[in-house]
């Protein structure tokens, strides 16, 4: 018999480390997208019968968030055997709360308190014996960051799942909102059983007021009116109203019998160390210039210092392993034309993307350990206020920041933004922040035209990156994404130091997916690239590729550009190229003209540009649709192929706009 | 006085807390309740959003939100 274990706990309460400790190998763990929020599954280690299954955090489980309509969803249709509980134990009475609306839902349930060895440390002591008995569930202490407890929690939950061991029946409630449950739940009993609701949660739920149950439940008119009329008479009682009353009274419940068995009521260590560093990180002077000299730091690391040293390893990887294959190639005699296919198509293509993973990997490393030490949160907090003007919140901070490194790491960090709204907004917004892969063409194009501006040029197209992204943003505030934006309310973290295993693990995975987006998506638009500039119309394999079927593409495309001043088929040939990766736009240039090295590419730039133009054409660059791999990871964020093709014909749109603007208004005054 | 009236290191009891009806769940869920004691910890650096801290927990909260709740028994800075 196979078991399921579902995890559910709040945000920051150690799921994950958790998840990690009991699958013990990150082997079996697969990603499921495509929903807004990811659902991680694996087995659970010396039990492969059992899996378990890392729900979203969530604090409550009302039907507002994506996030806790999946975990309410899950213990409403059964789709696991047993329900892990964790909480965290120095936060133990906030915790508590989702943990009283899991028990209401009637499913085996098992509480594991997380954190011991921080509450142990801070010198307080929790009652196990007492709560479980408070609680009427198992309960099992652990420290999922040290490994403790982790056996004992997974034989509890198997136990709770064989013997599908229900919560005591117990009442959390007391006074009028008491009598208004029971009233109700009286009342709507077979509806509840007829639609396999539990009949407690249920009449929770409809003295909250909460309109899904309300639908499930399909109740007569005559049950309907009693119902709201029970509520409207404890409202009265209460002085307050049905939300506020539920609210309180699962908060009683815990202050009165559960709080008391938590003793030593000291200020957590933890949290004191937190408030010490907060004193400087969060400094209402310091705290920018530490936040931009710490970003300066890891950037410096990843796109100046290590990263270049291992991307060079990695190019000449590729090179011996593409030098050999075509030896091997040479030596079997293929076919020249299936030689060019693999050499020049495939491996050219997925070679030069896969000498970025190293960066993309130090990018990720360093992001992780930002956000598994709690000083993402605290760069939420800060940057709010500025974020706020154009729609957004504090917490696309960082992904913005990540996408002057790459917008496809940056588009994956989105997913720890907790709106679905914001996240939307955000991935649409990123590829304005001018990626690493640009420099190549802008460093071109400066040398060739404006050899004196050089360090002018490039801060004037940075800058003038973000100022179209914010004048975007503020179009999509008013349009688009008017809705209000989710309220900025987040718990702030105490500073703790990275679980080894949940960095590794997120390392890993994202280097997984990285590698196979190399092999697949990349994979086939190099081939696709380098069948059209080999062959022309006709099938025949072309000398010069200004005569190939991707030149005769850049020709029909060459009169869209002409009135941003650069019509000339090589240009939108080129920028075509560019979608595969930006940096191919100068090696596109570099084969059409037939330049060497980038000191003749520039000077033979000059044929085609003028200083204005070339301006124009680097504004085009800056703002349109990125590369294929951001392309990939922008789908599979936005969860379809249309909004994803919307959005790069947003984002080429504006850049042509802007480049026309500026191309025509600049033409007049010069 | 509301919540976002309050300066870092005040303490008061939250009294009410009135608002449309997803915010007030979320806040009331994060266990702003009623009669609750809370802690202004520090305003951001830009002036927003706050951090306060009650059951144990530090929260951050934008002052447009905070203003919904309705906080008594101001108590001024203990511990500086």
């Amino acid at each position: 018999m196979s078991i399921e274990i579902a995890l559910v706990g709040n945000q920051n309460s150690g799921k994950t480390t958790l998840f990690n400790q009991m699958t013990g190998s990150s082997l079996n763990v697969g990603n499921f997208p495509g929903t807004t929020v990811e659902k991680k599954e694996g087995i659970v280690k010396h039990h492969h019968e059992v899996k378990v299954v890392d729900l979203p955090g969530v604090y409550s489980l009302s039907p507002y968030t994506e996030e806790e309509r999946i975990t309410r969803d899950c213990l409403l249709h059964a789709e696991a055997d047993v329900v892990v509980n964790v909480i965290d134990a120095t936060c133990f009475e906030r915790s508590l709360y989702l943990t009283l609306q899991v028990i209401e839902m009637n499913f085996p349930t098992v509480l594991a308190v997380n954190m011991m060895d921080e509450l142990r440390a801070s010198g307080r002591h929790l009652d196990m014996e007492g709560l479980q008995q408070a609680l009427g569930i198992p309960v099992v202490p652990i420290s999922a960051f040290r490994g403790e407890g982790i056996e004992e929690l997974v034989i509890a939950a198997m136990t709770s799942a064989k013997n599908h061991t229900l919560p005591r029946k117990m009442d959390f409630c007391s006074g009028p909102a008491h009598k208004a449950i029971h009233s109700i739940a009286h009342i709507i009993e077979d509806a509840a059983v007829g639609a396999k609701l539990p009949i407690r949660f249920s009449a929770c739920k409809l003295v909250e007021g909460d309109d899904e149950i309300k639908e499930m439940l399909a109740l007569s008119e005559g049950d309907s009116q009693m119902v709201e009329m029970l509520v409207a008479e404890m409202e009265q009682r209460l002085g307050t109203d049905r939300d506020a009353a539920i609210a309180d009274m699962r908060y009683a419940f815990i202050e009165q019998y559960c709080c008391p068995f938590l003793k030593g009521k000291s200020v957590d260590k933890g949290q004191s160390r937190s408030i010490k560093i907060d004193k400087l990180l969060t400094h209402r002077i310091l705290a920018m210039p530490i936040f931009v000299g710490i970003m300066g730091v890891i950037f410096y690391l990843t796109f100046g210092l290590i990263g270049p040293i291992f991307n060079d390893w990695m190019a000449a990887g590729v090179a011996e392993i593409t030098a050999l294959t075509e030896t091997i190639l040479v030596d079997l005699g293929l076919n020249p034309v299936v030689q060019s296919l693999i050499i020049d198509g495939a491996f050219a293509g997925v070679g030069s993307i896969l000498s970025f993973l190293p960066t993309i990997i130090l990018l990720f490393f360093f992001l992780a350990l930002l956000e598994g030490s709690g000083y993402m949160a605290r760069v939420a907090f800060v940057f709010d206020h500025l974020l706020r003007k154009i729609g957004l919140s504090g917490r696309s901070f960082v992904p913005m920041l990540l996408g002057f490194g790459c917008t496809v790491p940056a588009v994956m960090s989105t997913r720890t933004l907790g709106s679905d709204r914001d996240r939307k907004m955000t991935i649409l917004l990123l590829p304005f922040m001018s990626c690493s892969a640009k420099l190549p063409i802008y460093s071109v194009f400066t040398m060739a035209f404006f050899d004196h501006y050089r360090s002018l040029v490039m801060i004037s197209l940075y800058v003038g990156g973000i100022l179209v992204g914010i004048l975007c943003a503020l179009l999509m505030k008013h349009t688009v994404f008017r809705g209000s934006p989710m309220p900025f309310l987040m718990e702030l973290p105490s500073y703790r130091i990275p679980d080894k295993k949940v960095v590794a693990m997120n390392l890993w995975q994202e280097t997984r997916d990285f590698i196979t987006r190399a092999f697949t998506v990349i994979f086939a638009a190099s081939i696709v690239i380098w069948v059209l500039q080999s062959f022309d119309l006709t099938w025949h394999q072309v000398a010069d590729s200004g005569d190939s079927m991707l030149a005769g593409f850049g020709k029909i495309l060459a009169p869209i550009f002409a009135p941003l001043g650069f019509g000339d088929w090589r240009c939108s040939t080129a920028l075509v190229t560019g979608l595969m990766s930006k940096e191919t736009v100068i090696s596109t240039f570099s084969i059409l003209v037939g330049a060497g090295d980038s000191v003749a590419l520039a000077s033979s730039l000059g044929s085609i540009f003028t200083p204005l133009s070339a301006f124009s054409f680097l504004i085009f660059t800056l703002l349109y649709m990125p590369c294929v791999a951001s392309f990939a990871v922008t789908r599979r964020e936005l969860g379809s192929l249309g909004k994803a093709l919307l959005a790069s014909g947003f984002q080429t749109a504006v850049a042509w706009i802007c480049a026309f603007l500026f191309y025509q208004i600049a033409s007049l005054i010069i | 006085m509301t919540l976002n009236e309050m300066k870092a290191g005040e303490s008061g009891v939250i009294e009410a807390v009135h608002c449309e009806k997803i915010l007030r769940r979320r806040l009331l869920d994060m266990g702003l309740t009623p009669k609750t004691r809370i802690m202004v910890r520090k305003v951001a650096p830009l002036g927003d959003p706050m951090e306060v801290s009650l059951r144990g927990y530090e929260l951050t909260l934008r002052k447009d939100d905070a203003s919904n709740i309705e906080v008594k028994e101001v108590r001024p800075c203990l511990l500086k």
